[in-house]
């Protein structure tokens, strides 16, 4: 084949296969919109009414503890992982650990991050097992917990590594301690880390395989820490094949819903991010 | 004086605890990672004394009810999964990458490039949801009739075809990362030799950025192994060897889905479900580790 | 001195930069080299050296945000204003850039890859080019029994040899060097140097540098750019000596030149 043929083909292959993931951006993006907004509009209330005593059958009430429950599970687990994230991130840090250290926990994050969430179900579920515990609230925010523990840690440990190191050469030159250094110097990296626990956030809120057989996918509301509750994506996966129509339009709200927070989350992260970065030296950080 | 040494002992008090906490957070890191190995070790045990591992790789019969555990449908089907939305997802992102890497500028790179990272953020179910109302129709009323299949929809085919769609975003910015690191004189060095930009781009750029593509394709791989809702909602959840790409199927993870809520009181069965954790685990940790090796190794021979 | 024929030169070349606020890095250059000749392009840094370097190969091509207007001449032939495929252009016009970048391949494949882009050679006349390359940029001894290691095994300086055995593999007419040596420690820069010496007589090379010391050593003429616009071009001699402008005799002195815009 001549040369600036190929040239072509490739041109026109290679603006094809985008135009093919833009369509398919699209496309899913479109069909949840408009088979949710759809069901949203013929009665907007079900977002704020609590499921009635038929929900599953008939679709009767709404999908409040759905909503609830991700936020009782995600909330409290986005807090508890980002303490734990922003620590081990520290401790990753040249003040801190060697660098073999880093490098070796860094391998094992992106590993954990790669984990299918499936198995941090599992995982949960077998230590419920052994303590003879039934799917509850907690178990799901323990499970979200370690599923967004790896996530925030790169994004913070990523963050804290962009901090220039004479900032700190500064601090400690004034006689602060390690903790204070690492403070200012979390401070410096905030856009970072604030993108991370959006991230974080977001991921957690859209995930139903962990918490799936964890939080038990309850048709009531959330009664307490150890009772049983149901989350978004969950309810969209165990209502989806319902033979009610009505019930499945629940789940299509429910999608519109899911997938409106999350592009309103990632969105903000990234303006976060640049908005936050004018006050750092060397612009954006991602 | 004493004020001021007060104010010391309480500063480095500070700093003494909190080197502590900052150790047991590092080390969490691990931990996390121990625990979940063991833990999934010790109860996938009773089904692993009670039956040989290749016989549980091996058969096909899947009758938990009568103690049958064989997991070779549920292995076939996650290849099969994998391999086709890698298939179909792999060659199109790399393009896409090539595109934003090379062909395209700004505005529209920043524009798609969001559009790229927003097809990331979207949650699996969504994608299982849209999966449902447009792919499994297409699949069972156009696609099927085409080659003369009878089909529900829900299959292989269609699972992959969703799949495919989700590994894409994350194999395109992996990709597009690998190729801008890469200097503008090698560019302009290989052009300068009078080749076309197709061929910077085939014969050096794609193989200076090797190393890093192959570890998002085996990184991508793991993704689709251990995806669940998706398949979960659209594979048919048959589990019996699947015969054509448009036959139900089961892949490991969806076998965890569909049996551990009703099964879950009989013990064996229970830890046979572990177990199928536990091999998620240990392939998509093998896959994990070998892109991160692969890619330092080679790194270091190509040096770029 | 006498007068030579011009290899490649440029008419009324301007280049400008859109990125973030539109910046003229060339302000109508008209310049020949001319051929077998070593020209070196000086001048201080921001002044569109390496600008007017890249338009001689259209390198500006990948940079979107780079416009050019006016044209260079090949032996004649436009680049800009042509319908013949810029490979083809490229070719008659090597390029060597200031950091060295070998090509993700072996040694041999490294200066076999443009050759065999162009041509259907056998593996005897591909074995012929790339030692003859490698003989002309004096790099065939030190590689000779290792062709098959990768080229990012050698040395930088190595490397620096191992492009222009590379561009040579084409067989151009003209080479374009951007501070070649800058990259690299004083012996492995004389290395260079020594081989750009002896290609000269074959080839017409225009090479950017920011050393004046450099230009003295091995140019025949200097082209002094400053603030986007040519300001002298003469004999090595003329140059450093008896320059005509003002501002050449401030810059070769050392001195800061005075902003006549």
């Amino acid at each position: 084949m001549d040369r600036y043929t190929e040239q072509r083909i490739a041109d026109g292959l290679v603006r094809a296969a985008t135009a093919i993931v833009l369509a398919v951006l699209v496309l899913v993006v479109g069909v949840t919109l408009v088979r949710g907004g759809r069901a949203l509009l013929a009665n907007p209330a079900i977002v704020v009414t609590p499921p009635g005593s038929t929900y599953m059958l008939d679709g009767a009430g709404g999908f409040l503890h759905a909503v609830l429950g991700s936020l009782l599970v995600v909330g409290p687990a986005t807090v508890i992982s980002t303490v734990l994230a922003i620590s081990t991130a520290t401790y990753l840090q040249s003040d801190y650990s060697s660098e073999r250290f880093a490098e070796y926990a860094n391998l094992f994050l992106n590993v954990l991050w790669g984990t299918p969430p499936i198995v941090y179900g599992v995982f949960v579920l077998t230590i419920m097992i052994g303590a003879g515990t039934r799917a509850s609230l907690l178990a799901g925010i323990l499970s979200i917990t370690v599923f967004q523990y790896p996530i925030i840690t790169r994004y913070t440990d990523e963050a804290l590594r962009s901090v220039s190191t004479e900032l700190k050469e500064t601090t400690y030159g004034l006689g602060a301690t390690r903790f204070e250094t690492i403070r200012v110097a979390t401070r410096a990296a905030l856009p970072g880390v604030v993108a991370g626990v959006i991230m974080g956030f977001a991921r957690g809120i859209g995930d139903a395989a962990t918490v799936l057989f964890t939080a038990g996918g309850s048709t009531a509301m959330p009664g307490g820490l150890l009772e049983p509750a149901t989350t978004l994506p969950i309810l969209i996966f165990q209502q989806a094949t319902s033979f009610n129509a009505e019930v499945r339009s629940h789940a299509y709200a429910a999608s519109f819903v899911l997938i409106v927070t999350v592009l309103a989350l990632i969105g903000a992260s990234k303006l976060l991010a640049g908005r936050f970065a004018r006050y750092t030296p060397g612009g954006q950080s991602e | 004086m004493s004020n001021e040494s007060t104010r010391l002992r309480r500063r480095l008090a500070v700093e003494g605890a909190s080197s502590v906490w900052f150790r047991a957070a590092g080390y969490f890191a691990l931990l996390v990672f121990g625990v979940i190995g063991a833990t999934l070790v010790w109860k996938s045990l009773p089904v692993l004394t009670e039956y040989s591992l290749v016989e549980l790789l091996t058969s096909a019969t899947w009758d938990p009810a009568r103690n049958s555990f064989g997991f070779m449908p549920a292995i076939v089907g996650t290849l099969a999964v994998s391999g086709i939305s890698m298939a179909i997802g792999a060659p199109i992102a790399i393009l896409t990458a090539i595109y934003l890497a090379e062909y395209a500028t700004d505005p529209w790179k920043t524009v798609i490039s969001s559009f790229v990272d927003a097809l990331a953020a979207i949650p699996g179910v969504v994608f299982g949801l849209v999966g449902l109302i447009v792919v499994v129709p297409f699949v069972g009323d156009y696609l099927a009739p085409v080659f003369g299949v009878d089909s529900a929809g829900q299959g292989i085919l269609t699972a992959s075809l969703v799949m495919s769609i989700i590994v894409t975003p994350f194999i395109v910015s992996l990709t597009v990362e690998s190729l801008e690191a890469l200097p503008l004189e090698l560019r302009e060095a290989t052009l300068s030799v009078g080749a076309t930009e197709w061929e910077v781009t085939k014969h050096v750029l794609l193989r200076a950025a090797g190393p890093g593509i192959l570890s998002a394709l085996l990184l991508g791989f793991g993704r689709v192994f251990g995806a669940t809702i998706v398949p979960a909602m659209l594979i048919g959840s048959q589990t019996l060897v699947p015969e054509t790409v448009f036959s139900p199927g089961q892949t490991l993870t969806t076998i965890i889905v569909n049996d551990f809520g009703e099964l879950m009181s009989l013990p064996l069965t229970q830890s046979a479900l572990i177990f199928v954790g536990l091999l998620l685990l240990v392939v998509v940790w093998l896959f994990n580790f070998a892109a991160m090796l692969l890619r330092r190794r080679l790194e270091r021979r190509w040096q770029y | 001195m006498t007068e030579t024929d011009t290899a490649i030169e440029t008419d009324d070349l301007r280049v400008t930069y859109t990125a973030d606020q539109s910046v003229e890095a060339l302000k109508g250059v008209s310049v020949g080299f001319a051929e077998n000749e070593l020209t070196t392009i000086i001048g201080p840094s921001g002044c569109g050296k390496t600008t007017l370097l890249k338009s001689l190969n259209r390198l500006h091509d990948i940079e979107p945000s780079a416009e050019v207007a006016g044209d260079v001449y090949v032996e004649g032939e436009p680049l800009y204003d042509t319908d013949r495929p810029v490979p083809e252009i490229r070719r008659k016009v090597g390029y060597v850039p200031q950091t060295p970048t070998p090509l993700p391949m072996s040694i041999y494949d490294n200066v076999a890859y443009g050759a065999k882009l162009h041509d259907d050679y056998s593996n005897a006349e591909l074995d012929d080019v790339v030692e003859t390359s490698l003989r002309k940029a004096n790099l065939w001894d030190e590689v000779n029994g290792r062709l098959d290691a990768p080229g990012a095994g050698l040395s930088a300086g190595q490397i620096q040899r191992l492009c222009l055995a590379r561009s040579l593999a084409v067989d151009p007419d003209v080479l374009l060097c951007d501070e070649v040596t800058s990259a690299l420690d004083p012996v492995s820069a004389k290395e260079v140097e020594d081989t750009l010496e002896t290609l000269k007589s074959e080839y017409s090379i225009v090479m950017v540098t920011h050393s004046m010391e450099q230009s003295q050593r091995i140019a025949d003429t200097v082209a002094f750019l400053y603030l986007g616009e040519l300001v002298e071009k003469t004999g090595v001699e003329t140059f450093f000596e008896d320059p005509d402008d003002e501002r050449t005799e401030r810059f070769v002195a050392g001195e800061t030149i005075v902003d006549t815009p």
